[in-house]
């Protein structure tokens, strides 16, 4: 029996640590820890409700636009006008959010996730004439191969072809999200942490130049990952493809839908969604959503037990570090008493399962490919497949909606923001479900509650003892070689963890 | 031979928006800054970083540790978040040493102490920013206050915002390889290099002609100045203005949301309100006798 513990998880957004026991070269017991707590709910309660969208941005930069869709929903609903919204704010927030979620997808596979995969360093032998291959043939000569190593060693298989074209597509990478970004900024101000969106609508008015500039963008974002980001996955995806049936998890899937195609309904968990709304499993069978199960669970984490087993409208966090039994900063929300995985493969899943055909068509066709069967979804290749096929299904859609804006027309409804009430906002953020939910007293915050994709999936064990998603795809596992344990931070990273906004 | 300049970036009490970012850096772009000469000469060696390295684990840590060894005196350490120090510093950890982990302050300390200079990348790590907001649950502090605890006499610069703009980081950086550690009166009394913090959002506004005229926004999509939306633009220094964001595609005001004051020591507690007008504030730089009435003092 042995230890591998790996503290950071690097190439993932904050500060996670994996521990795991090993008897036989497979993992026993997995342990997610999140290192980091800051207590944005803390510091949000008393405060001006309206302020809740720019500060609930700052839980994450590297999807802050999804929080701040969330904490606008939120507020719409306590302010009684979710049903209210013109069509042009509704269509402006889908755009604002479609753009910064396609280019988080790229940058999660190319920036985070692909250096498990793609041997930078063997562009030192590369003798053709591309000029960003041959600066990085430059960079490698010169000796100082930071931040390329040092890496783990040995399980590098793509072919060179395929390594040298996925390193000139990591390098393209970067100009395709910094793109992503320009298109968010066109209707939202800057990025990270956007300005455009507010309770009642968006701030800015769209014009024609607004329009043709965002399309010609997306355009090009469409190319790249219709050309690129899909083939490498399929690429990487056919070269390791053992990992299809490795990292599986819990197979279980919830997601809250995203895109709202309709604003006419005050329940975010009914209106129509490009996304579907829903739950499904093994059998990829639709379920309904029904948000009164959700629970936080704080056995395992530092906080009191007294909060533990709340649903988030009455939740609570107060910090115990060193609380016996507890070892993460993460809670761990259950959904009908059970451990639910969220995330593009969920969302994309639950959507597959809910019978859209454009969906249908992208995840048959893909898995035909790969001559994989459904069920091989449920896993790390299959996580990575799935975020590239949702940043299409994003970028593929927000054409139609571009063209459906109406200059002039209005993009705000006035609010008056009430004594009292509840909010509560759900979308699908980039890495999965996210819910915020506010109670309002005195026209302030008075409590406000936020449930985040890597809640879910980073979340130790349940009151019930049960692992989280990371914890189960991680046990069971079999370590080829536990100084270059490959296979651990290859599961984790397929679930695209975020830890500032796990803990928040 | 090409000079390598060896950067550890720590990150704090972080939502990673300044790394984020530092990525949307246009001319140069992050490839030419990683990968290629910056500078002629001169290769930007980022030896440590938990969201791009390769290495995780002890790996990772080693590399850490072993630059502030192997590289002391010569590396600049950029820190980015803030630093909780409640409770014995036990609300954030980087890595550990002998199975424990190692606090964030602790980090800091031992990398500050070897390195030739201190960037302190964000508002969080300039002066508190979110994390450090009321009630600071975690006893979030501002790096120069660590450093100044300590005893830790480096040269230190802050390049605040929320996130701060990629250029401000990236001429902050060139500005080192090029010219040397700026002088003192290249820095603000916030340690903020005046070449990009110089003037006030107010002062370069698009839409100050509509302040000066007391024409005021009054809701979102209005045309006008949005000091009555709560715009902080007179009280916030920074060049959004001119320089606009995400490679001059747009910015705050652009978009018609009124400034919330990122790039000062006091945002969020003295900004906020976001959406209230700024209250009690003798408005520099603004001919007040334009200001509506019941304004005028």
């Amino acid at each position: 029996m042995s230890k591998i513990v790996i503290d950071p998880i690097t190439r993932i957004e904050g500060h996670l640590k994996i521990e795991t026991v090993v008897e036989d070269g497979v993992v026993k017991e997995a342990r997610s820890t999140g290192n980091l707590f800051r207590g944005l709910e803390l510091i949000l309660r008393g405060r001006d409700p309206r302020d809740a969208q720019i500060i609930t941005q700052r839980i994450c930069g590297v999807c802050p636009q999804s929080h701040g869709v969330a904490a606008a929903l939120n507020l719409d609903s306590a302010f009684g006008i979710s049903d209210k919204i013109p069509d042009n704010a509704r269509i402006i927030r889908n755009l604002i959010q479609g753009a910064h979620v396609a280019q988080d997808h790229v940058l999660h596979f190319y920036h985070l996730a692909a250096l498990d995969y793609v041997d930078v360093t063997d562009v030192a032998r590369y003798e053709g004439k591309d000029s960003a291959l041959n600066s990085v043939k430059d960079f490698i000569s010169r000796g100082e191969l930071g931040p390329f190593t040092p890496r783990y060693e040995g399980d590098y298989r793509l072919p060179p072809e395929v390594n040298r074209q996925a390193v000139a597509h990591y390098i393209e990478a970067l100009e395709i999200r910094r793109l992503g970004h320009e298109m968010v900024s066109i209707f939202s101000g800057k990025i990270p942490h956007s300005v455009g969106i507010v309770p009642g609508g968006v701030t800015a008015t769209p014009t024609v130049d607004m329009v043709t500039s965002f399309l010609w963008k997306l355009r090009r974002l469409q190319d790249f990952i219709n050309n690129a980001y899909i083939p490498d996955v399929l690429a990487v995806a056919s070269v390791y493809s053992d990992y299809l049936e490795i990292g599986v998890g819990c197979r279980n899937l919830l997601s809250y839908g995203a895109y709202d195609l309709e604003g006419n309904k005050a329940d975010y968990a009914v209106r129509k969604r490009l996304f579907s709304q829903g739950v499904t499993s093994a059998d990829l069978k639709p379920g309904k959503l029904d948000i009164s199960k959700i629970t936080e669970s704080v056995k395992h984490s530092w906080y009191q037990d007294s909060s533990s087993g709340r649903h988030p409208s009455r939740g609570e966090t107060k910090p115990e570090y060193g609380k016996e039994g507890a070892y993460s900063w993460v809670k761990a929300p259950r959904y009908d008493g059970k451990v639910y995985e969220v995330g593009p493969l969920a969302r994309v899943a639950v959507t597959y399962a809910n019978g859209d055909p454009v969906m249908k068509k992208l995840v048959d066709s893909s898995l035909a490919q790969l001559n994989a069967p459904p069920s091989a979804l449920f896993s790390v290749m299959g996580r990575h497949l799935a975020r590239a096929l949702s940043a299409k299904f994003i970028a593929d859609s927000m054409e139609k909606w571009l063209l459906e804006l109406k200059p002039g027309e209005p993009t705000f409804v006035e609010y008056t923001i009430p004594e009292e009430g509840f909010g509560a906002g759900l979308t699908d953020a980039s890495r999965g479900a996210l819910g915020h939910w506010i109670e309002i007293k005195d026209r302030k915050i008075a409590n406000y509650q936020c449930v985040v994709p890597t809640t879910w999936n980073a979340s130790p064990r349940d009151d019930n003892g049960t692992p989280g998603p990371i914890e189960q795809a991680i046990i069971g596992t079999k370590i080829k070689d536990k100084d270059n344990p490959f296979e651990i931070v290859r599961i984790v990273r397929s679930f695209d963890p975020c830890l500032a906004c796990a803990i928040h | 031979m090409v000079k390598e300049l060896p950067i550890v970036w720590l990150q704090g009490a972080a939502c990673t928006g300044c790394t984020i970012s530092l990525l949307n850096s246009a001319s140069p772009t992050i490839k030419n800054i990683l990968i290629d000469q910056v500078i002629p000469g001169v290769h930007v060696n980022l030896r440590f970083h938990a969201t791009v390295m390769a290495g995780a684990g002890e790996l990772a840590i080693e590399e850490l540790e072993d630059t502030a060894k192997e590289k002391k005196g010569e590396y600049v350490l950029i820190a980015e978040g803030a630093i909780p120090t409640a409770t014995e510093a036990v609300y954030g950890a980087i890595g550990e040493r002998d199975g424990k982990p190692v606090s964030m302050q602790t980090r800091l300390e031992e990398l500050a102490g070897n390195a030739m200079a201190v960037l302190a990348v964000g508002t969080c790590a300039a002066f508190g920013g979110i994390p450090a907001a009321a009630p600071n649950p975690t006893g979030c502090k501002p790096v120069s206050q660590i450093l100044k605890a300590k005893g830790i006499d480096k040269p230190l610069i802050n390049i605040p915002g929320c996130p701060p703009h990629p250029d401000w980081i990236v001429g902050t950086i060139a500005s080192i390889l090029l010219y040397g550690l700026p002088k003192a009166e290249d820095l603000d009394d916030n340690l903020r290099p005046l070449a990009f913090y110089g003037k006030l959002i107010h002062e370069n506004c698009p839409r100050r002609a509509y302040f000066d005229e007391g024409k005021f926004a009054k809701r979102p999509g209005d045309e006008g100045c949005l000091y009555e939306l709560g715009c902080k633009g007179p009280i916030t220094y920074a060049d959004c203005p001119i320089r606009r964001w995400n490679n001059g595609t747009n910015w705050v005001i652009g978009a018609g949301a009124p400034c919330n004051g990122c790039t000062q020591p006091e945002f969020p507690e003295l900004t906020s309100p976001f959406y209230e007008k700024l209250k009690d504030v003798d408005l520099p730089v603004i001919g007040a006798y334009w200001l509506p009435d019941k304004e005028k003092k």
